[in-house]
């Protein structure tokens, strides 16, 4: 076709057809675009929306007022005052008799074991702790808050209904009356949950909380850091810096590259396969946790870290050369601090990861129900998504709310080591 | 490097009358070849680079002359798959030999890149890095004392001298590129090597820099290499002309772009071709 004429050609109907199909092709990319981006956003709200709506209501616990008398004749007969007799009290008596003196119509056994059942296992514990606090309390009757058992504590939260027939209710109608009786009394209250941060796992839902859960996931932490940082920043300025770029390092490179898509799982099966058989350590503790996440974290921080050398310009190294730093030295007093934000980055980027991770951690044990809070690195420990897991697998309602606020709050974690991890970039990128 | 073609090195220069007749030459290159891997980039380059005088490289793009710049200095061993044959000597000692350190020969043969290039620190920290790598300063106030005299004989004190806690980035383009010029100074080194200095600046910067390399000719040998024709005539007293990996001419700056002797150089200098 011979070029004639092409200004009249810009001009004719069938060009601007054309512009009109261009413009519409864009409009249309752009819509596709916004319709990701409002899927992406409608699924984010309605997985927030579900977990919050379930969880919120875990932040606050049932509570029932009752007159305890501190009976001196149960507690301490001889009136040795002892700490190991004080601690061996049967307080359990203290609240049944409580209760029974409240509701002196039920007098038949297995009523009465109905009765004593609205409070929660745990509530004698908490009167024995205040006895042991306070000894005097002994021969004197308070008004004293004791947790609800998680029955009691779900009806009142709204989530059993009374329209349900008896026999498919976890509340008996006597326990209802009950607990009906007490809040006309205004003896029935929802008080914050403090149980939940500072408790340890437990089988009874309103005496357990995340507290073990977040010292074994620091302690865990803690480990993967110390190991996966050092080894992993020089790891980086070594190939970035200093390795001469042959099939040795190609390999090298590749095989990081490959390490950081390996699925998690398998890692933990390196650690219980060289860690615990091998080496001998202790199974669910924190310190091997901390090995095996660091593995795991080591090719995400190696990754970053080269690329965030990679991106100082090389003007800098050459400055440095010129006026007779060694290779050291540049990389050391230039080349680092302006890589060290995309470092940093990086790194908690890869803790945060770390923090979320669950499946290697099943693999060396520590999956395990644990109740005492961790005390050491080579003490037993679970960590937050590991205990989130155990309790989406309890078949208590109010086990439901709690993993529901377990996953608020490691969200919460990981939101805030995102956060620092925005705010470091914001505040050292330099330019040049 | 083999011994064989050290030998044959030492032979050209005691033939070569011109290397005699000379004024003392700071630095010699003889028969300098450098490879890229299996590129060859230079092919066989002799110069005596005289002290206390400028001397310009042209060509075309590619020709090598930076290349052979960065041997000067040993810049070029960062680069990998480099390899560098031929004798390049300061002061009579093979700069590629056992007796000098590569960091040893940076600080005394200082490089100015193409690009300023300030370390993003402070005007003052720009300055103290060379010294204080190397041990030529300990005190406050010595080093206070080289900042002000770097500055001052890069022409950058009265500009800057208020201000020196202010980042280096922070200054213009023109005093960027002194900044560097005084960085390099610092670390008292004989010879000064500029790879195009004035590429990124404006006339009125170069105009200054230009002026500062006439000034600096006193106390240190200066290379440079350069784009631009005007500003070879102006600043240096030899010229080179490199073409694809040769030296085609060296002489002094009036001959070279008043006389050339090569066809090839003629052709460049007049703008016909490159």
């Amino acid at each position: 076709m011979a070029i004639a004429r092409p200004g009249s050609y810009y001009l004719s109907e069938g060009y601007a057809a054309r512009l009109r199909a261009r413009y519409a092709a864009e409009q249309r990319f752009k819509a596709y675009g916004i319709a990701a981006v409002a899927a992406a956003a409608v699924m984010l709200v309605v997985l927030l929306g579900t977990i919050v709506g379930q969880g919120y209501t875990a932040f606050w616990q049932t509570q029932i007022r009752l007159e305890i008398h501190f009976d001196p004749a149960e507690i301490d007969p001889q009136g040795t005052r002892d700490r190991s007799v004080l601690a061996t009290a049967n307080t359990m008596k203290l609240v049944r008799d409580s209760l029974a003196a409240q509701f002196p119509d039920i007098t038949e056994r297995a009523e009465r074991r109905a009765l004593y059942d609205i409070m929660s296992s745990g509530a004698p514990f908490q009167l024995t702790r205040m006895l042991l606090d306070d000894p005097s309390l002994i021969g004197t009757t308070r008004s004293v808050w004791l947790t609800a058992s998680d029955d009691v504590d779900q009806f009142i939260k709204g989530y059993i209904s009374r329209d349900v027939p008896e026999s498919a209710r976890r509340v008996s109608d006597l326990q209802i009356r009950a607990v009906d009786a007490l809040a006309s009394r205004n003896a029935v209250e929802k008080q914050f949950n403090t149980v939940l941060f500072t408790g340890g796992d437990s089988r009874e839902p309103e005496l357990a909380g995340i507290g073990g859960a977040i010292v074994g996931s620091f302690l865990t932490l803690l480990v993967t850091l110390a190991l996966s940082v050092p080894i992993g920043v020089a790891a980086a300025i070594y190939l970035e810096e200093f390795a001469p770029k042959n099939r040795w390092t190609d390999l090298i490179e590749v095989n990081i590259n490959n390490l950081a898509a390996v699925p998690s799982i398998v890692f933990g099966l390196l650690g219980l396969a060289v860690f615990l058989s091998v080496f001998g350590m202790p199974r669910s503790a924190p310190v091997v946790g901390g090995l095996v996440l660091a593995l795991m974290t080591l090719p995400t921080i190696i990754i970053a870290s080269r690329a965030a050398l990679k991106a100082v310009p090389p003007s800098i190294r050459e400055a440095a050369l010129g006026v007779g730093a060694s290779r050291l030295q540049a990389v050391l007093h230039h080349v680092l601090p302006l890589a060290m934000p995309g470092i940093l980055t990086g790194t908690i980027i890869g803790m945060a990861q770390a923090l979320g991770e669950t499946a290697p951690l099943l693999m060396i044990g520590m999956v395990a129900f644990i109740v005492d809070i961790p005390g050491g690195f080579t003490d037993s420990a679970t960590v937050l998504p590991v205990q989130i897991f155990m309790w989406a697998d309890s078949p208590e309602r109010a086990f439901l709310e709690r993993t529901s606020a377990a996953i608020m709050i490691l969200l919460g974690f990981l939101i805030a080591m995102n956060a620092v991890a925005v705010l470091l970039r914001k505040k050292f990128e330099r330019r040049w | 490097m083999s011994i064989q073609t050290r030998t044959h090195v030492k032979a050209a220069e005691a033939t070569n009358p011109q290397a005699a007749a000379a004024p003392a030459a700071k630095m010699v290159a003889r028969d300098v070849k450098v490879f890229y891997g299996a590129k060859q980039a230079l092919k066989g380059i002799n110069i005596d680079i005289l002290e206390n005088k400028v001397l310009a490289l042209i060509g075309p793009s590619g020709c090598g002359k930076s290349t052979f710049l960065r041997c000067l200095n040993r810049m070029n061993d960062t680069i990998d798959n480099c390899r560098v044959e031929g004798l390049i000597s300061l002061d009579g000692e093979d700069v590629y030999g056992r007796r000098i350190d590569a960091v040893q020969l940076r600080a005394r043969v200082g490089m100015v890149f193409q690009k300023p290039n300030p370390f993003p620190k402070s005007i003052y920290d720009n300055i103290v890095y060379g010294p204080r790598i190397h041990g030529l300063a300990s005190h406050r106030d010595e080093m206070d004392e080289i900042v002000e005299t770097s500055l001052k004989r890069a022409g950058l004190w009265n500009e800057v001298k208020d201000r020196l806690r202010e980042p280096g980035t922070g200054l213009s383009g023109g005093q960027q590129q002194r900044l560097c010029i005084a960085r390099a100074i610092a670390v008292s080194p004989e010879v000064i090597l500029m790879d195009e200095p004035c590429s990124a600046l404006d006339p009125i910067a170069t105009a200054h820099i230009e002026e500062l390399i006439d000034e600096l000719r006193e106390n240190y040998t200066i290379v440079i290499v350069t784009h631009n024709m005007q500003q070879a005539a102006r600043v240096s007293q030899k010229t080179a002309f490199f073409h694809l990996g040769d030296m085609v001419e060296c002489d002094d700056t009036e001959e070279i772009f008043t006389n050339p002797r090569d066809e090839r150089t003629q052709g460049y200098i007049t703008g016909r071709y490159g």
